[in-house]
Order: structure tokens, then C-alpha cells, then sequence
């Protein structure tokens, strides 16, 4: 059983949300880093609703991931893409979903690797509480009680649109 | 009784297709030898970062293990360690342990028992790295790092990394190897992979002498003549000849060899104009190669020290993944 | 062997005349070591113990002319003792001691401390063979009158080459003076170099060091050669081509004075047993191609190979144990050949009188013996076979201190029930 939330509304949220934050913080020029696969479609989003010239950058966590001794390298690794000096810059990291926080946790390490970030900006689409790490997000669509048994999927690029099913497969906690 | 093919890949793969010693190509289809090259793109973006680590093997001791020495070969895979935050160890074994009458079944036991994760092993003998990982250290990842005349296959698939950043695919590319085919390792792992990943053929140009018996079983085929050989390739492997090759009778002398099987621009136009030009190294200018060839613009020599990094990364985390998963199997059976 | 020799009569075996292929069903009488009676005598007789032997074949003993006893030596490869036991499990009465023991048996005292051993250790006869060369380095001749006299039944160069054809040439003509006959693995020493498998398939697709079938085939024509002009009773040992069958097969019709033997590893297994680095599967002659398997059993059929030897070289687990190259050569076979054999027999590439011909009367012809048979008279060497029996070589199993045998921990068809020697059951060991 899946049941569909409304995807535009969570855009249009998430946007109004990380211009208020992006005003509040005085960042004019930020650089959007989307994480694989989902942030990557929603940073593509937000990058052409924010109007940026400079292209976004995509993140493949893969290389540092904390599970790698219990569930090993991920077979479909791509290299990541940052197209820009991370140096100074003003980041606005996103991600489809946050929940334990761990995906956050490895994407902060990798960003770093590039570079020092004058600062990082966390926006998830949706929060699912249940953290695991001391991580929260600055800019959120829409926070999400599920049950013991839902599991929130994103769906995309073209249309995009996000399910709330029944658990039948274990997903790691994003 | 098991085939070549058969045990190599039960001895290489876990239960579930996972790579958990890389020894030799054989026994490895298409679509793990592209996953390993498809990682090592990932690795070669790692290496233009600032910091050019990433944590994967992080408290996993990696021991560097030349029974042959090669300076070369293994600073490259202690890099390739070390950017994957492993603790190395490297040991030349040719000058001691096996050198005062200890085994090598012996020396292997004691670094197992300084719970080592995973030997890169350089050995002159065929199928050393098989045999270790056969019957000396079960649970430790090995990467063959050249045995014998056996196999080299990081080295191997370096090579096809260049290959395929330069054309993109491997069907419909023709690949010619020149040289001392009988005596290289590198060869027989390259003639493999350009036939797993679907090259259109594969010649080998070379004299006799320098042939294997039945060459052609390999799935390759034999020129004597490097012009006619070079017609119509796009990818041209230059093999390095070794100067003992002259003490067995095999060649009357170097300058014999460079006349008949050196490539220099005049030979090199006989092969496709965009062909581009390989050799493993360290190379012998005026022996295989022109320097105006070696530095040329057809030459991706250089480019292939960076590949090589990266190749011996994704080997590396790759084996350790399977490793590791199989770990987690034995320890949830004996839970059970 | 002791003086205590009860009459025994072995009843309701299938008797097999390995020369005609004959079977019949008669008990048979044994005495003082010999066979006494067969059928209506044997059964009028009051024997002090009844063998019943229903279901099993019984055959002369086996004869081996190529096994390594390993003594003298370390004892860490095996013993006189070991080896011997092992040797009548395997159905064997009578084995040739290959003469690169350690030392090499190249003086007649290393002949006597064998013979001298054997008399203390072996329940089987032991027929030493003396080195052909010193040191069986192949350069200079060994004291062949000697060792003869001594009780070498024949000389050998085990399987180090001869330096030279001129050495090899003195050696035919200085054993042809004395009528001494010479046991010889072809081999041409440079051609071989420092290889230790097939020039073929494996070692292109392994990159392991190649032997070509012409290092064999260039030797057994030059010793075919040479024998014809020295005259010496030659005896090629252990062959692995077929090509040199054929050579041996046209010099043999143009009368020339040669035999030949192959190891029965060679009839079974290829090159391919080399696939996984299997280091067991390093033998010297090298396992070839399907075709020289197929060549070498059709000589074993029609005669040209007289005989099958086990070619059994016992080795500590250390010696195996090293990658292919660095490790030692040879099998652990003796207690699998008969197994081994029949697994030809049922695929219908020999018949089980060509197998037990060449396990019997073959290798007695080689050695001047007399003709080993199951008839009233003759010596009570003989062994029951259980050709459906099955059995599984394993590291316990193996009498053997070598437990590197070709085929392990599956089961084989064909099992050795008893092994007599001079009328005493020496396998299975009766608790002394």
C-alpha cells in the first residue's frame, strides 16, 4: 500500500524555506552540492528555481560511508562531480530524505576533502526525526512522523514524486 | 577435474560473485572487470581533490609483499593503500626471511598472525599469489602484483582504463601487443581482458622464439611482421624486451630487434591514424620504441601511472568489500 | 620371513590368467610358499585355514618396476618399512627400489643396506636398482659389475638425463658387456631445461616453464639408436608421448632389443590436471596432451608398453606444499593404481587382462622373472581383488606418508581384499 504526497507542495516549501535562510545568512552566491541520487535531482531543481549560473555539484558518498565493514563497496560507485572551488564558498548541501543522519555525517567528510566551506547550509525535503548523529537540517519541506513499518522513497527525475509504502524491503536509515 | 577458468573463479569470487582476491583475470566476466574499472573512474576523481584519501580501509593493515623487487610497481600500490587510509607494510621479501631457508608457507603464517587484512604479492614463480591464497591464509585478500609469467592484472586493467578513456568502448577496437609475448605476464592478462570486454581482435606481433606454443588459444592472432601486423589498429602495446633474452638464444641482439620489431614513426603509420600507442614501462628507447615515438602525440604513457593508482584503489577496496563480506557470513553461520 | 607357513586354501575366487584373458573358478592350495594344488586337489585337501573369496578376482601379484622407497634417506618422505606396507595394499609382491634415494644407490653398499632393510622391514621382495651414473649425475659410470653383483636387478638413471649422447652411448656399451639392462627416462636434458610441464595449453595459458614432447621424442630415437649399435637390453621408463610409442613400436618390429613402461598417471590424467595450479599434478616426465594419453594407452594394449609402473614418489606435505614450480616432484600412487586401472577398464580403454598383464607379466618379462601365473608350482604371490569394492584415498586411509595421491577423498571402485607373498598374507597386516 503507498500513499503520495504532494510533491509541489514540498518544493515550493523547501524553496520559500532556503531563501529565507540563504537571505537571514547573507549568501548571495551559494554553490549547490546534491548528494546521490535523490539530492542530486532536487539540487537540479532548486538550482534552476534559485536562477544560479554556476553550476551544481553532485556527491557520491560511496568512498565514505561508515557500513563499509558490514555491507561493503557499493557496486554502482560514480565519481563524484564538484565543479566549483569549495574553498570559502557558502554550500548548500541537499538531500531527499534525513534520518539518521549518517549520510550527512560522510557528506560532510567528503566536502571537506575538496577544501574548507566558509559554511554548509544542510536542506532535506523531508525530515523523518529518528536521528542518530548530533546533525540537523537548516532548510526542511516537510517533517514526517512514520509508522514503525513506512518507509519513505522519493521517485524521479521526470515527474518527480515521493511514496510513504508499507516496509517489505529494509532501506538504510538515510 | 576444474578448468582453468572454473577455479580461478571459485577461488577468486565469493559465493555470491563478489571479488575477494584479484589473482588473475580469468574467470572474471565482462561485468566485474567493468565495475572495476568504473570504480577506479571514481578513485582517478579522488586523486584530483585536495585531500586525496578516502577513510574505506581505515584500520585494515595492508602488507606489501616483493619476492621479486619493483620499485615501481609497489610505491604504486602503497600509494594506492595509503589513499585508502590502510597501514602499510612493505616487505622485501627477496632479501629476507625465504633467502635463510624459511619457507614461504612459513614467512606467509607469521604475517598472517600479525592479522594482516590483505598481501599484495609480487612472485617469481606462476601461480604463487594462487597458491597463497589457496592453502597459506584464507582470510586474508590477495592481490597479485605479477607472478611468474603468469599474469599482472592490475597492470592489465590499467591498460584497458587507458583504452577506454582514449576510445571510449572496447567492440570494434583492434589491439596489437609487439614483442616478447612468451615471457610477459603483462601480455597474457591483456590478450584476456581485451577478450572479455569484446575487442574485435587482438594480434600479437612478434618472432617465434618469443611465442608461446599455441599463442592462439589465448584468443589472439599471429603476425610476424609488424607493418602488415599494425594495419588497420587502434591501440598499439609495445611489451619491454628484458637483455637476458639475448643470453638464451632467443634473439641474435638488441639492434636485430629494434630494426625488425621496434616501433618508430614510419612503422607507426602503418596503424590507424588515431591509434595510440602503450607500453607498460620502464621502457627501452632505441630498443622497443623511438623516442619520437615514446613522447609523441599518439603516446598515453604518462597517463598511465594515474590509471594505475586508481585501478590498484578499486582493486583493492573491491577485495576487501568481498573480504569482508565473507567474514560476516562465517561469523553469522557460526551464530547460528 | 619366517619359518611358520600354515597350508591355506583359498576358495570360490575367479582365477584370471592375465596372458590369455582365461577366467576360471577353482580353489587354490597353498604350501611352504607355493601353490600346491588348484580345483579337485586343492579341494581334497585339510588345510590349516580357509580363505573365502567370493566375488574376488585373483590375480598374480603385482610387479613394479619404478617406486620410490625413500631409503636410505631422512624418513621424512616415507621408509622401506612405510612404503613396502603401503605397496601391499596396493597389491603388489614385488617392487623395484628406485635408485634416487638418499644417498643415491650407486655402491653396493647403499645396494646391501636396501636389501639388508627390506629382509628386516619388507613383507614384499624388494629388487634394488643401482644408478647407472655416480651420483646419478649422468657423467660418469657407476660400478655396474657391482652393483649387479650386489643384487641390483637392472640400472637407471631415475630421472635425471644423461649429459651427453656420448656419455649415454659408453654407458649402452659398457651395461651391453656385462648383459646389465639399462632403465632409462628419455629425456633430452637442454631441450628440458629448466621446465617442469606440457609445452602446450596450461603452461601458455599459466605461464608455467613448458617441457616440449620433443625433449622425450628427440631422446628415445637417440637412444633407440644407440642401442641398436651398442646391442644393450634397453628399457625406456615412463613415457608421456605418443609419439615416442610409435618410435619404440617400429624399432621393436625392426628387431631392436627395447621395452618401454609408462606411469599409470599417464594414462589417466592430461596437462588439464595442471588447471588450478594443482602442485600434485607436477610429475616429471610432464602429464601432455589428450592425445599422447590415448597414444600411450593404445601401446599399453597392444603390447609395444610392456608394463604400467606406479612411478610412486611419497613426499612429506612441505615438499607439495609451495607454489608449482618450487615444488618437488611426483605422486603417492601405489595404492591407487589397480584403482586407477579399472577406472580404464570400465571406460572400456583397456580390458582387465591387458591391465593385470601389465601389472604382472609385463614388468616380470622386463626383469628376466619368471612368468608370473596361478598354476601348481609357481610362487604364491598372488593378490584377491574386489573389483566393485569401494574405497576412499584420504590423508587417513593412505598407508602411504605421502598423502598427495592423484585422486583424494572421492571414492574409487576397486579394492585389493589381500595380498599374499611367498603364501603369507601380507596385506592386510596381521597383528604379529
Amino acid at each position: 500500500m503507498t500513499a503520495l504526497l504532494n510533491v509541489d507542495v514540498l518544493l515550493d516549501d523547501l524553496e520559500r524555506n532556503l531563501r529565507r535562510v540563504l537571505q537571514e545568512r547573507e549568501v548571495d552566491r551559494p554553490a549547490l552540492i546534491g548528494i546521490r541520487t535523490g539530492g542530486v535531482w532536487l539540487a537540479d531543481i532548486l538550482h534552476k528555481r534559485l536562477g544560479l549560473d554556476e553550476p551544481f555539484g553532485e556527491l557520491d558518498i560511496s568512498f565514505y560511508r561508515d557500513d563499509f565493514s558490514r555491507i561493503g563497496l557499493n557496486p554502482k560507485v560514480r565519481p563524484s562531480h564538484l565543479p566549483f572551488e569549495t574553498e570559502d564558498r557558502h554550500i548548500v548541501l541537499i538531500d531527499d530524505v534525513i534520518m539518521s543522519g549518517r549520510t550527512i555525517r560522510a557528506a560532510m567528510n567528503e566536502i571537506f576533502d575538496y577544501g574548507r566551506p566558509a559554511s554548509v547550509i544542510l536542506a532535506t525535503l523531508i525530515d523523518l526525526g529518528a536521528r542518530e548523529l548530533p546533525i540537523q537540517p537548516d532548510v526542511v519541506g516537510q517533517s514526517l512522523a512514520l509508522k514503525a513499518s513506512e518507509r519513505v522513497k522519493l521517485q524521479g527525475p521526470d515527474p518527480l514524486s515521493v511514496e510513504v509504502r508499507k516496509a517489505d524491503v529494509t532501506s538504510e536509515g538515510a | 577435474m576444474m578448468t582453468t577458468e572454473e577455479s580461478a573463479r571459485a577461488l577468486q569470487l565469493t559465493p555470491d560473485g563478489q571479488l575477494r582476491h584479484f589473482l588473475t583475470l580469468d574467470g572474471l566476466d565482462q561485468s566485474l572487470l567493468t565495475q572495476i574499472l568504473d570504480t577506479a573512474d571514481s578513485f582517478i576523481e579522488v586523486g584530483e581533490r585536495r585531500i586525496k584519501k578516502v577513510p574505506l580501509l581505515r584500520g585494515r593493515t595492508v602488507v606489501n609483499l616483493f619476492f621479486e623487487s619493483s620499485t615501481r610497481t609497489r610505491s604504486t600500490f602503497e600509494l594506492a593503500a595509503k589513499r585508502l587510509s590502510a597501514d602499510v607494510l612493505n616487505l622485501d621479501i627477496s632479501t629476507s626471511a625465504t633467502s635463510k631457508g624459511e619457507s614461504l608457507s612459513d614467512t606467509l603464517l607469521n604475517l598472517e598472525a600479525m592479522a594482516s587484512d590483505m598481501f599484495v604479492v609480487r612472485h617469481s614463480r606462476s601461480g604463487a599469489p594462487h597458491f597463497i591464497a589457496e592453502s597459506v591464509t584464507p582470510g586474508v585478500a590477495i592481490i597479485n602484483a605479477g607472478d611468474g609469467r603468469h599474469a599482472h592484472p592490475t597492470q592489465a586493467m590499467l591498460d584497458m582504463l587507458t583504452i577506454r578513456q582514449h576510445k571510449q568502448r572496447f567492440d570494434g577496437l583492434k589491439v596489437a601487443i609487439v614483442g616478447d609475448i612468451l615471457h610477459s605476464r603483462v601480455a597474457r592478462s591483456q590478450i584476456r581482458a581485451l577478450n572479455t570486454l569484446g575487442a574485435e581482435e587482438v594480434r600479437v606481433i612478434g618472432p617465434s622464439t618469443l611465442l608461446p606454443r599455441d599463442v592462439e588459444s589465448l584468443g589472439c592472432r599471429v603476425e610476424y611482421d609488424l607493418k602488415a601486423g599494425l594495419k588497420d589498429i587502434d591501440v598499439i602495446i609495445m611489451l619491454r624486451l628484458q637483455r637476458e633474452r639475448m643470453e638464451g638464444a632467443l634473439l641474435p641482439s638488441e639492434r636485430e630487434f629494434y630494426k625488425v620489431y621496434g616501433l618508430n614513426t614510419d612503422k607507426l603509420a602503418y596503424a590507424k591514424p588515431d591509434a595510440i600507442v602503450m607500453h607498460p614501462g620502464p621502457i627501452n628507447r632505441g630498443v622497443e620504441i623511438e623516442s619520437a615515438v615514446a613522447d609523441g602525440p599518439q603516446s598515453v604513457i604518462l597517463n598511465q601511472v594515474t590509471n594505475g593508482i586508481a585501478i590498484r584503489m578499486a582493486v583493492m577496496s573491491m577485495a576487501m568489500s568481498g573480504q569482508l563480506a565473507q567474514r560476516a557470513a562465517t561469523e553469522a553461520e557460526a551464530r547460528v | 620371513m619366517s619359518a611358520e607357513n600354515p597350508m591355506i586354501r583359498i576358495e570360490n575366487a575367479r582365477l584370471l590368467d592375465p596372458v590369455s584373458g582365461k577366467e576360471t573358478q577353482a580353489s587354490v592350495l597353498v604350501e611352504n610358499g607355493r601353490i600346491s594344488g588348484i580345483g579337485a586337489a586343492a579341494d581334497q585337501a585339510t588345510p590349516d585355514q580357509i580363505v573365502d573369496a567370493a566375488g574376488a578376482v585373483l590375480s598374480p601379484g603385482f610387479i613394479d618396476l619404478y617406486c620410490n622407497l625413500r631409503e636410505p634417506g631422512n624418513g621424512q618422505k616415507g621408509s622401506i618399512a612405510t612404503e613396502t606396507r603401503a605397496a601391499a595394499k596396493g597389491g603388489y609382491t614385488t617392487v623395484c627400489a628406485a635408485p634416487d634415494s638418499s644417498p643415491v644407490n650407486d655402491s653396493t653398499a647403499i645396494t646391501h643396506l636396501i636389501l639388508d632393510v627390506a629382509e628386516r622391514d619388507s613383507a614384499i621382495r624388494v629388487l634394488p636398482l643401482g644408478a647407472a651414473t655416480k651420483g646419478l649425475a649422468g657423467e660418469h659410470l657407476s660400478d655396474m659389475v657391482g652393483l649387479t653383483t650386489a643384487g641390483c636387478v637392472a640400472l637407471s638413471n631415475g630421472s635425471a638425463p644423461l649429459v651427453n649422447a656420448r656419455v649415454l652411448r659408453r654407458c649402452m656399451a659398457y651395461a651391453r658387456t656385462f648383459n646389465v639392462a639399462l632403465m632409462l627416462q628419455p629425456q633430452n636434458r637442454s631441450l628440458a631445461a629448466d621446465g617442469f610441464a606440457h609445452d602446450g595449453l596450461i603452461t601458455t595459458r599459466l605461464g608455467l616453464m613448458g617441457i616440449p614432447e620433443v625433449a622425450e621424442t628427440a631422446a628415445v630415437m637417440e637412444m633407440i639408436l644407440l642401442a641398436e649399435e651398442t646391442g644393450v637390453r634397453l628399457h625406456l621408463s615412463q613415457l608421456s608421448s605418443a609419439r615416442s610409442v610409435t618410435m619404440i613400436a617400429e624399432a621393436q618390429q625392426r628387431g631392436v632389443s627395447v621395452t618401454a613402461d609408462v606411469a599409470i598417471h599417464h594414462l589417466l590424467f592430461t596437462e588439464a590436471a595442471l588447471a588450478g595450479f594443482d602442485s600434485r599434478f607436477h610429475v616429471q616426465p610432464p602429464l601432455r596432451s589428450e592425445a599422447d594419453r590415448l597414444g600411450l594407452i593404445e601401446g599399453v594394449r597392444t603390447g609395444v608398453v610392456s608394463a604400467i609402473v606406479s612411478q610412486h614418489q611419497p613426499h612429506d606435505p612441505a615438499a607439495k606444499r609451495a607454489p608449482l614450480g618450487d615444488s618437488e616432484p611426483g605422486l603417492s600412487t601405489i595404492e591407487s593404481v589397480l584403482s586407477l586401472g579399472l577406472m580404464l577398464v570400465e571406460r572400456d580403454e583397456m580390458s582387465l587382462s591387458q591391465l593385470l598383464r601389465a601389472l604382472t607379466v609385463g614388468p616380470a618379462s622386463v626383469l628376466g622373472l619368471s612368468e608370473p601365473a596361478i598354476e601348481v608350482g609357481a610362487a604364491a604371490d598372488f593378490c584377491l581383488i574386489d573389483p566393485r569394492a569401494e574405497w576412499q584415498p584420504s590423508e587417513a586411509a593412505l598407508l602411504s606418508i605421502g598423502k598427495h595421491a592423484p585422486v583424494l577423498n572421492q571414492p574409487l571402485k576397486g579394492g585389493v581384499v589381500s595380498t599374499w607373498c611367498e603364501g603369507r598374507q601380507v596385506f592386510p597386516a596381521k597383528a604379529s
